[in-house]
């Protein structure tokens, strides 16, 4: 293979990677604090991408104001999401609340269908991720670019917040010992709702991003990004904030350069995670930099 | 109530069951035969579905996985070599499978026993794992055997499916299957194993400590479900007469948790009635797809609505009623006459 298809490749890989590995930090605190896989969580992406155009298209927003308006807008779905699926269940069997996250998410699936119809829509792309730079035989487009650096802008912010914060301290507190931080008198409902809060915006920038990459739209979108992110968030060890970035740009450079390679093989492309899934399970519970089993 | 009464009852009932389903055969029009066939397939389905996810308490969900097994292995066995060829435009079918033409009845043993051993296989990742993962691990392996049967052409013909089936399918052997695994699952259940299984989903360290074999039980458990899953899937192929990847979607696992958790996981009975208001439910909830009049003007149908309602009440179902209809509990003649007679001498209803 020449080596411009290769680095056009990587370059590929990073930027869904870093789609990959938004959305899979969304998960992996959810996981830390609940213990629980929150199957709604890829729904979100759909929600946010659906909202930013209905911004644009509706109330003629510019792109700068609609995108931070739906990351806000799915933060709030996020928290009512918890509020309303998670929270009665807080003490029910465990089957139960994993019952409800599946219901949660056909819900929204199947409320987006009806409310803005099974057509694919197109998602608007704003000319400033618009360019495409050529070096050579290379072509990149901006957005290529810059989706993994607006992630790891994100993703500094949010391991400030994380580390450096009362609240940050708090949810660390939580997800190593969930009665002991209820006695030391810490709330721990608004310390889950802004862990709801702040990886449904995560996940809502991914889908903004996921809208501009892949630019039709429709409300089951979030399904299988959802999924890649879950076993990205497993690769990288779960309950693990770095661990779920790293696992998200392996799975993105993983899967495209599978396709890039072994071309024969793309037909099967959506099996090869499930299959790492399964190995990391079987291989190394704890995934990469985990230090607690994932089961 | 001595044994040989209740013998005799549930030979009654079947004889009842059984004559009831005469006279719709005779004499009921296609649509609600057609709906009878689908109750059948499903009370299959949620029950054999209900013994891993009930009585084992495992979310597995990838049933939908084993019922495409099944669906696609009772196809391919039960055409005749011209009509696979009709089928076959793209790509040829290979050797074996191209020629081999068995019975109905063959069919459906081969599809029930390849969807056993597929679950035999997956068991040891599958059962490696518990709670979360394990959903995530069934779920995924629904999505592979859809994304095989997308990709292997010379054999699942891919995308475009397996058309023009004989319509084997008729209310005799939906609902002899249905029998069938009813009175397995609910013997097995009651049985030693059945016994094991549900101390494994109480408390599985405590079991073990019992000396329960876990992985072994619950692979059992894992194993019949997948080999009715897998004849309920040949059943469903020879009554739709044409299968694609896209019947077998998540969207079929989903329905038969909604059955299961409204029936009330861990019994059969409740997947039973979950299986047959699941069903007509659906069919009584068309009117919201169409367009409705009411003299004056005309409410638009909207499509998908269904799925919105059915979701909607699983969630209301797992928040406030988390035992469904029926929790646990078997409906059986001695609870039946335990309540009659503790109507009649207090002269309280139930």
């Amino acid at each position: 293979m020449e080596a411009t298809i290769l680095l056009q490749q990587l370059v590929n890989g990073v930027s869904l990677g870093s789609l990959y590995a938004l959305i899979a930090i969304g998960y992996t605190m959810v996981y830390g604090i609940l213990r629980l896989i929150n199957f709604a969580h890829g729904d979100l992406l759909m929600v946010s991408a659906y909202a930013a155009i209905y911004g644009i298209a509706l109330f003629s927003l510019p792109w700068y104001l609609s995108f931070p308006f739906a990351i806000m807008a799915t933060g709030a779905i996020g928290i009512l999401l918890d509020r309303a699926a998670y929270r009665p269940l807080r003490q029910a069997p465990r089957i139960s609340l994993l019952i409800s996250a599946i219901g949660a998410s056909f819900l929204m699936e199947n409320l987006a269908l009806v409310i803005v119809g099974g057509v694919a829509k197109p998602f608007p792309r704003p000319n400033f991720f618009n360019h495409v730079i050529r070096a050579g035989d290379l072509h990149i487009q901006v957005l290529t670019i810059y989706s993994p650096l607006i992630t790891l802008v994100l993703v500094l912010g949010l391991l400030y917040i994380v580390f450096k914060t009362r609240v940050g301290k708090a949810m660390r507190a939580a997800s190593w010992d969930f009665e002991a931080t209820r006695l030391m008198g810490i709330n721990l409902d608004s310390i889950i709702a802004v862990t709801f809060l702040l990886g449904s915006s995560l996940a809502a920038a991914g889908g903004i991003m996921w809208g501009m990459k892949y630019p039709q739209i429709n409300p089951f979108m979030g399904v299988i990004p959802g999924l890649k992110a879950f076993i990205a968030a497993v690769l990288g060890g779960i309950g693990n904030i770095v661990g779920a970035v790293i696992g998200g740009f392996l799975l993105g450079l993983f899967e495209i350069l599978i396709v890039a390679l072994l071309p024969n093989l793309a037909d099967f492309r959506d099996a090869f995670a499930f299959l790492l899934l399964i190995g990391i399970l079987l291989l190394r519970p704890t995934g990469i930099m985990g230090d607690r089993p994932a089961h | 109530m001595s044994a040989k009464s209740k013998l005799i009852l549930n030979i009654a009932l079947l004889s009842a069951l059984f004559g009831l389903l005469y006279l719709f055969n005779r004499y009921g029009s296609g649509y609600q035969i057609r709906i009878l066939n689908n109750i059948a397939i499903f009370i299959t389905l949620a029950v054999s579905y209900n013994l891993v996810n009930g009585v084992c308490g495992l979310l597995h969900l990838g049933p939908n996985g084993f019922i495409a097994i099944g669906a696609y292995t009772s196809a391919l066995l039960s055409m005749t070599p011209a009509e696979k060829e009709l089928n076959f435009i793209l790509t040829y079918l290979i050797w074996p499978l191209s020629v081999i033409h068995v019975p109905f009845f063959v069919s459906l043993l081969a599809a029930g026993a390849v969807a056993a051993l597929f679950a035999f296989f997956i068991s040891f990742p599958v059962l490696r794992v518990r709670g979360d993962y394990l959903a995530i691990v069934t779920f995924g392996f629904g999505e592979v055997v859809r994304v095989l049967c997308n990709a292997g052409q010379s054999v699942t013909n891919g995308p475009l499916g397996l058309k023009g089936l004989y319509p084997y399918t008729n209310l005799w052997w939906s609902w002899g299957v249905a029998v069938l695994a009813v009175i397995v699952i609910q013997r097995l259940i009651n049985s030693n194993y059945g016994l094991a299984m549900k101390a494994i989903r109480e408390d599985e360290t405590a079991a073990m400590a019992m000396g329960v074999d876990a992985s072994r039980r619950l692979m059992l458990a894992f194993m019949v479900s997948a080999f009715f899953s897998g004849v309920a899937g040949g059943l469903l192929a020879h009554l739709i007469t044409t299968i694609s990847p896209g019947v077998f979607t998540f969207v079929l696992t989903f329905n038969l948790l909604i059955m299961i958790v409204v029936g009330g996981l861990g019994s059969s009975t409740g997947a039973i009635i979950g299986a047959v208001l699941f069903t007509w439910g659906g069919e009584a909830l068309r009117v919201v797809e169409q367009p409705m009049d009411i003299g004056i003007f005309t409410i638009p149908g909207i499509p998908g609505m269904r799925m919105v309602i059915f979701s909607f009440v699983l969630m209301l179902v797992i928040l406030f009623a988390r035992n469904g209809i029926m929790g646990r509990q078997e409906l059986s003649w001695d609870l039946l006459v335990s309540k009659f007679t503790r109507f009649t001498r207090t002269g309280t209803p139930l």
